[in-house]
C-alpha cells in the first residue's frame, strides 16, 4: 500500500547529486568561458554606457524637443505629441528624469537588440516549416518560464550588471517580433507572391521588395508588442543591477514606500503608453494604401 | 500559317505524394476518377499537346477544373510537370536552371492574372514598372515606359493610386500595362477578364483586340467563357479533364464539334457572329456573279445574300481570291446548326 500513498521519486541522495552536478557543471563552463563571453559582450556594454550617458549629459530642454519631435514623426498627431512632452515634464517635475532617462536607454537598447536579431530569425522561420517547428517551441519556453528561471544562469556566466540585465529583458521581449514576423510573411497573399514570380523575380528581391514590406503592419505589431514587454522587465532588470525606474521600485517595495512605488510605477505606465501610441499610429500610417476602399 | 512560338509536348501533370510512381497507370490509360479512389492522386493534365502559333491568340476554354489554369503555369514553370516538354521558340523551358528560368520570365513571358496580383503597397506606375524594376532597369527609363503603357489601357491621372483605390476593371487594366512594359513576346493571361463585370470584360477584351492588331504578341488567353473564347480567339482548344478534346478555329469548333461535351458548350451561342462566310464556301462551282469577302461573318451575310439576284454570292479570301460559293439557304442552314 505505501507504494500507491507516496509517488516513488528518486531518492534524496540521488537527486541532490543529479544537482550538483548539473551545477558543477554550469560553474565549470562558467569559469572556462565567463571571460570570454564578457569580452564578446563589451562592445554591447559600452554602447548602452554611451547612450545612457548620452541621455543624461543632454540638457532636458532638448531631450524634451526630441521627444515632442520623434512623436511628431511617429504619429502624426498633436494629441499625442503634446501628451508625451507633458509626460515627461511630469516625469521632470516629479523629479524620476534621471531614472527615466536610464530606463529609456536600456529599453531603447534592447528594442534595437530584438529588431536587430528577432526580424532576421522571424525571416528565417517563415521560409520553412522545420524552421518553424523548431524555433517555436523554443519561443514558447522563452516566455512562459519564470525570469527569475534564466536570470540565475545569466547571473552565474556575466555576474550583476548590465549586460546581464539586458540580455534578461531582451530573451523576454523577443519572442513577440519573431512571431510576428514569421506570421506576417506567411500571411502575404499567394496571388501576389505568384505574379512576383511570373515576372522573374529572384528570392532576394521577392523577399524585400514583396514579402517584408506586405508583412510590415505585422511585423510593426511585433515591435510594439516587444516594447511593451521590454518595459514590464524593468523592476525584474533592476534586481540584477540596471539602472532606472526598476530600482526605486524595488526600494519602495523592501521599504512599504506607497507613494515611491506608485510614482515610478505611473513613470514606467507613461514610457509604456508614449512607445504604444506612436509606434501603433506609425504602424497604421504606414499601410497607407490599405485605406482605398475595396 | 505561322510557325510554332511555344510548343507544349505529351504533357502530364499529376498532383498527389508520389506523382511519378502512378504516371505508368496514367498512360496506360487510367482515367481521372478511377486514379483518385485507386491512388489518391489528382490528374490535372493529362498527355497534352499543343503548338501555339506566333503572334495569334490562342484561347484555352475549359469548365473549372478542367486543368487550364494548371496547364497556363507550366509554360513559365510556376508549375512543374510530371513527364512532357515545353518548347519556347524551340528552347526547353524544364531543362532550364533557375537563372535561365528568371531571364524567360523576365524577358520573354509575362502574365496577367484572374486575380489581377497587383502589389498593394505600391502605386499604379511603380505595379506598372515592377517587371522592368526586376530587370534592374533605370528608374528614370521605367518611368518613362511606365507611363508609356499606363497611358495605352486608358489610366493616365492615376499613376499615384493605390490598386486597393481602384475599381476591379481598373485594376485589370494596371495588370495588363504591368504585363506589357517588359515588352515580352509571350502574353499569358489567366482568366484575365473573367472577375470582371460582363460590360467591363467586353471593354477589356476590345481593348486587348486593338492592342493586339499593332503589337501582334503571343497571347496564351485562358479562359472559362465560350463568348469570350470566340470573340478573341485565332485558334481555340478546348479541355476537359485535364486532356486536350478540340482544337481549332473558331468556325471548326462551332461548325464541327468533336463531341456531345463540346455540342452542349456550342449550342447557345450567337452562330451568325462566328461563322464567317469561307467556312462554307463549296469550292468547285465556278461563279460570276457578285464576291463578298469570306471573312464577312454569317450575320452580316445574310442581308446581301438575300438581296443577291440568286440568293447566291462567290466568296474571296483575304487576297481576293475566289473560293467558291454560298447560298442563302446554305446561310440559314448554318445559322441553326
Amino acid at each position: 500500500m505505501e507504494f500507491f500513498e507516496e509517488f516513488p521519486s528518486l531518492g534524496r541522495k540521488t537527486l541532490s547529486g543529479m544537482k550538483q552536478a548539473v551545477d558543477e557543471t554550469f560553474k565549470g563552463f562558467s569559469r572556462a568561458y565567463g571571460e570570454q563571453l564578457e569580452n564578446f559582450f563589451d562592445p554591447l556594454l559600452r554602447f548602452l554606457i554611451w547612450f545612457e550617458r548620452l541621455l543624461e549629459a543632454t540638457p532636458w530642454p532638448i531631450i524634451l524637443l526630441v521627444v515632442g519631435a520623434l512623436a511628431w514623426i511617429g504619429s502624426r498627431s498633436w494629441k499625442i505629441t503634446a501628451g508625451s512632452v507633458l509626460a515627461f515634464v511630469v516625469i521632470g517635475v516629479l523629479d524620476m528624469w534621471e531614472d527615466t532617462m536610464a530606463t529609456l536607454a536600456i529599453i531603447s537598447v534592447a528594442t534595437l537588440l530584438c529588431i536587430a536579431i528577432g526580424i532576421p530569425i522571424g525571416i528565417l522561420m517563415s521560409r520553412s516549416d522545420r524552421m518553424q517547428a523548431i524555433i517555436t517551441p523554443i519561443l514558447d519556453v522563452m516566455q512562459t518560464i519564470p525570469s527569475f528561471v534564466y536570470l540565475i544562469p545569466v547571473v552565474m556566466l556575466l555576474g550583476i550588471g548590465k549586460v546581464p540585465g539586458l540580455i534578461a529583458v531582451c530573451i523576454y521581449a523577443i519572442p513577440p517580433i519573431v512571431r510576428l514576423t514569421n506570421l506576417g510573411i506567411r500571411l502575404v497573399d499567394k496571388d501576389v507572391l505568384e505574379a512576383a514570380d511570373a515576372f522573374g523575380t529572384s528570392p532576394w528581391q521577392k523577399l524585400w521588395g514583396v514579402q517584408v514590406p506586405l508583412a510590415l503592419p505585422n511585423i510593426f505589431a511585433g515591435i510594439n508588442q516587444t516594447i511593451m514587454m521590454a518595459l514590464s522587465m524593468v523592476v525584474i532588470a533592476s534586481m540584477i543591477g540596471v539602472k532606472g525606474l526598476g530600482v526605486p521600485v524595488l526600494r519602495a517595495i523592501s521599504n512599504q514606500y506607497l507613494a515611491l512605488g506608485l510614482m515610478n510605477g505611473l513613470a514606467i505606465v507613461a514610457l509604456a503608453i508614449i512607445f504604444d501610441r506612436v509606434s501603433q499610429t506609425y504602424g497604421k500610417r504606414l499601410q497607407a494604401y490599405r485605406q482605398g476602399g475595396k | 500559317m505561322s510557325q510554332s512560338k511555344v510548343q507544349i509536348k505529351n504533357l502530364y501533370k499529376i498532383f498527389g505524394k508520389t506523382p511519378k510512381k502512378v504516371l505508368a497507370q496514367v498512360k496506360a490509360g487510367m482515367g481521372k476518377p478511377e486514379l483518385l479512389e485507386q491512388t489518391g492522386h489528382v490528374l490535372g493534365i493529362q498527355n497534352v499537346s499543343l503548338d501555339i502559333p506566333e503572334k495569334r491568340i490562342q484561347v484555352v476554354m475549359g469548365l473549372s477544373g478542367s486543368g487550364k489554369s494548371t496547364l497556363i503555369r507550366h509554360i513559365n514553370r510556376l508549375i512543374e510537370p510530371t513527364d512532357g516538354q515545353i518548347l519556347i521558340d524551340g528552347e526547353d523551358v524544364l531543362s532550364m536552371s533557375d537563372k535561365q528560368l528568371r531571364e524567360v520570365r523576365r524577358k520573354k513571358t509575362s502574365m496577367v492574372f484572374q486575380k489581377f496580383g497587383l502589389l498593394p503597397h505600391r502605386k499604379v506606375a511603380e505595379n506598372v514598372g515592377y517587371g522592368l524594376e526586376v530587370q534592374g532597369v533605370s528608374s528614370d527609363e521605367i518611368a518613362k515606359r511606365a507611363q508609356h503603357w499606363i497611358d495605352r489601357v486608358g489610366l493616365t491621372g492615376y499613376e499615384n493610386h493605390y490598386p486597393g483605390q481602384l475599381s476591379g476593371g481598373m485594376q485589370q487594366r494596371v495588370g495588363l500595362a504591368r504585363a506589357l512594359a517588359t515588352d515580352a513576346e509571350i502574353l499569358l493571361m489567366d482568366e484575365a477578364f473573367s472577375a470582371l463585370d460582363p460590360l467591363i470584360r467586353y471593354d477589356m477584351q476590345s481593348i486587348l483586340l486593338e492592342l493586339q492588331d499593332e503589337l501582334h504578341k503571343t497571347i496564351i488567353f485562358i479562359t472559362h467563357d465560350l463568348d469570350e473564347a470566340l470573340r478573341l480567339g485565332d485558334k481555340i482548344a478546348i479541355l476537359r479533364d485535364g486532356a486536350l478534346i478540340q482544337e481549332g478555329t473558331a468556325p471548326q469548333i462551332v461548325l464541327t464539334p468533336a463531341d456531345d461535351y463540346i455540342a452542349d458548350f456550342t449550342k447557345d451561342i450567337n452562330r451568325g457572329k462566328v461563322i464567317r462566310l469561307k467556312a462554307l464556301a463549296a469550292a468547285g462551282s465556278p461563279y460570276d456573279g457578285a464576291m463578298i469577302d469570306g471573312s464577312t461573318v454569317l450575320a452580316d451575310a445574310l442581308l446581301p445574300l438575300s438581296q443577291a439576284p440568286d440568293q447566291r454570292l462567290g466568296v474571296t479570301d483575304a487576297n481576293g481570291a475566289y473560293l467558291g460559293a454560298v447560298t442563302l439557304t446554305q446561310a440559314i442552314a448554318a445559322l441553326q446548326g
